[in-house]
């Protein structure tokens, strides 16, 4: 719907004028929001595409200069990173798997009226947003648990988002009850109701918040750092963490014949290309899932 | 009824989960009271009562942290809250609707990276030997300058940070609240004379007051809840006195000094606080007007 932007009578072209001047400049600042959140991406890539010692000298701003997939090299020959990357991959696809099995199974019966109890059981887990033990209580249980420096503390603690629960039950909740009723009165039982009805219904929600639980698993670096104890269990993001923060590159580069401080920028900027890629490469496939989610998660709230 | 006998099936592991994992911990909070050993159990340690907190209070950690976690959330809030407002207004403006989607999508892609990538990103382009900023610095006739190291600017690495990361995705939720403003208001409006300033000031502000006064009050409650996990990547002991909040406090303390009951002592105080805070913003809110408030 074009809207009028241009009024009547003698100050009309005053008012044009001033607006477009007022969007042209909108559109440059909103460029320069585009430039600024891309920046740092293609800077990272360029340096690590880049020769060292231009980048030693500083003169890589956004070209790579010096083109040579060295860095690359030695970062894919650490077997640290192909282990991290395994050990992440398995625990966003289990650790999603349990997730949305378990938000499922919790939010169809809050969803449903003829659920004793659900009011009680609602406030129960929206506490828990509130209000919790903690970080050293909580470690407390996992470690009487024995669940420390196991694969269990990756998949376990986190095992229920509750933003995540509640999304989902709202989604249920507006699902229609005559649906159900027809297939209760049918003879089906609510387990099949689920699987054979809700579910077809609501493939987009649980799609989404699939997406959110994975992505979350990928980027997680806290509960490795705090229930992970061997290098060979560690995640992508842990393995980054240490070749980039704390610049333990010596491993790397224990087989350079030449100037050690030649490889290491490269390396480092190469490390974090390789960990951030394949998000940067599904995000545009699936942004949109993750804005209609916080929609639905926002008229919730 | 048999045949509801299958959602409490289904309800049971998730109830499980919520008992095991965020229950028993509350319940094994009263460590925080408590002289709790590893090698003893929660109900034979010692009782102390508020020793812990007299102790934590009395520190000189106690001002340094709340000092920080305040001004930290503080900045944050200064800077971070319009941030995503501004956006979504500027977002509102554009008429083609291609180039609209387009910037949004770009805007919100850093809400993805994982923290650690985009620590590691600041860390390399601050690094004072090779980092960029240094490098423009040294270019334009200046000494390099260790950012990471000195104190006194970390809250401001550390802000931007969190707004380049949060700006794109904050603006969702403006986003929305804008859409769903009545256009005949704008047309009504143009009628009378209005310029789209005013418009803007008259009809679409006011608009999404509701929407922004929820976000400052859920704001409010999270003022001693600076997320410690991003600063824990990038601060070191020399920026202690700016950059360690109550959340990393909480980490050194229990997890690496193991010092359980102490640090689940200062986790409480801030878990309290918190809530207080958030109830206390509600009613606020719910004095202003009846209608934004929560619950």
């Amino acid at each position: 719907m074009k809207k009028q932007v241009y009024g009547e009578g003698a100050g009309a072209l005053k008012l044009g004028v001033g607006r477009k001047i007022f969007l042209c400049f909108n559109t440059v600042l909103l460029l320069f929001v585009a430039a600024v959140t891309l920046y740092p991406f293609l800077y990272v890539a360029a340096v690590s595409l880049s020769d060292e010692s231009y980048i030693v000298q500083g003169r890589v701003g956004i070209i790579p200069q010096g083109i040579n997939l060295e860095a690359y090299k030695r970062v894919f020959q650490y077997p640290m990173l192909g282990q991290s990357y395994v050990n992440t991959i398995v625990y966003t696809l289990l650790g999603t798997l349990i997730n949305i099995i378990l938000t499922v199974c919790g939010a169809f019966p809050l969803s449903r009226k003829r659920f004793y109890g659900r009011g009680f059981f609602t406030a129960l887990i929206v506490f828990t947003m509130l209000f919790n033990g903690g970080l050293i209580p909580t470690f407390l249980v996992v470690k009487q648990l024995n669940m420390v420096d196991s694969i269990w503390a990756m998949l376990i603690p986190g095992a229920v988002g509750t933003w995540e629960l509640l999304v989902m039950r709202s989604f249920f909740a507006q699902i229609p009850r005559e649906i159900e009723e027809a297939a209760l009165i049918d003879g089906s039982n609510e387990f099949q109701t689920l699987v054979r009805i809700i579910l077809p219904l609501s493939t987009a929600a649980i799609a989404t918040i699939i997406l959110f639980y994975a992505v979350s698993h990928w980027n997680d670096f806290f509960t490795a750092m705090i229930y992970l104890r061997s290098s060979e269990k560690y995640p992508l993001q842990i393995f980054l963490r240490n070749i980039v923060i704390q610049n333990e590159t010596a491993d790397m580069m224990r087989d350079v014949i030449e100037d050690r401080n030649i490889i290491g920028e490269s390396i480092k900027h190469a490390t974090i290309m390789v960990a951030t890629v394949p998000i940067l490469f599904v995000y545009p496939f699936i942004q949109k899932y993750f804005v209609t989610g916080v929609m639905i998660g926002s008229l919730k709230g | 009824m048999k045949k509801s006998a299958w959602l409490y099936l289904m309800f049971a592991p998730v109830l499980c989960y919520y008992i095991i994992f965020k229950y028993i911990p509350m319940y094994g909070l009263q460590i925080a009271f408590k002289d709790y050993s590893i090698y003893s159990t929660i109900s034979e340690s010692p009782w102390i009562g508020f020793q812990n907190f007299q102790q934590f209070f009395s520190s000189l950690y106690f001002g340094r942290l709340l000092r920080n976690t305040i001004l930290i959330s503080f900045y944050n809030l200064l800077f971070g809250f319009p941030a995503p407002i501004i956006l979504a207004l500027l977002l509102n403006e554009v008429r083609n609707l291609r180039f609209k989607k387009t910037i949004q999508t770009i805007s919100y892609l850093p809400h993805f990276v994982s923290s650690v990538v985009i620590v590691s990103m600041v860390v390399n382009f601050l690094d004072p030997q090779s980092g960029l900023i240094n490098k423009i610095i040294e270019y334009m006739g200046g000494e390099s300058v260790n950012f990471l190291m000195d104190p006194k600017y970390f809250r401001t690495i550390f802000t931007t940070m969190n707004i380049w990361k949060g700006v794109g995705w904050g603006a969702i939720i403006y986003t929305a609240a804008l859409a769903g403003v009545d256009t005949t208001l704008y047309e009504v409006a143009m009628l009378d004379g209005a310029g789209r300033f005013r418009q803007v000031i008259s009809i679409t502000l006011p608009a999404i007051a509701p929407t922004i006064s929820i976000m400052l009050i859920l704001r409010m409650g999270d003022i001693l809840n600076v997320s410690g996990t991003t600063i824990l990547l990038m601060y070191n002991p020399q920026i202690y006195e700016t950059a360690d909040v109550f959340s990393t406090y909480v980490y050194r303390r229990g997890l690496i000094e193991s010092d359980y009951s102490f640090a689940a002592a200062v986790d409480l105080f801030q878990s309290v606080i918190g809530l207080v805070m958030i109830i206390l913003s509600n009613r606020i809110a719910r004095k202003i007007d009846e209608e934004t408030s929560l619950w």
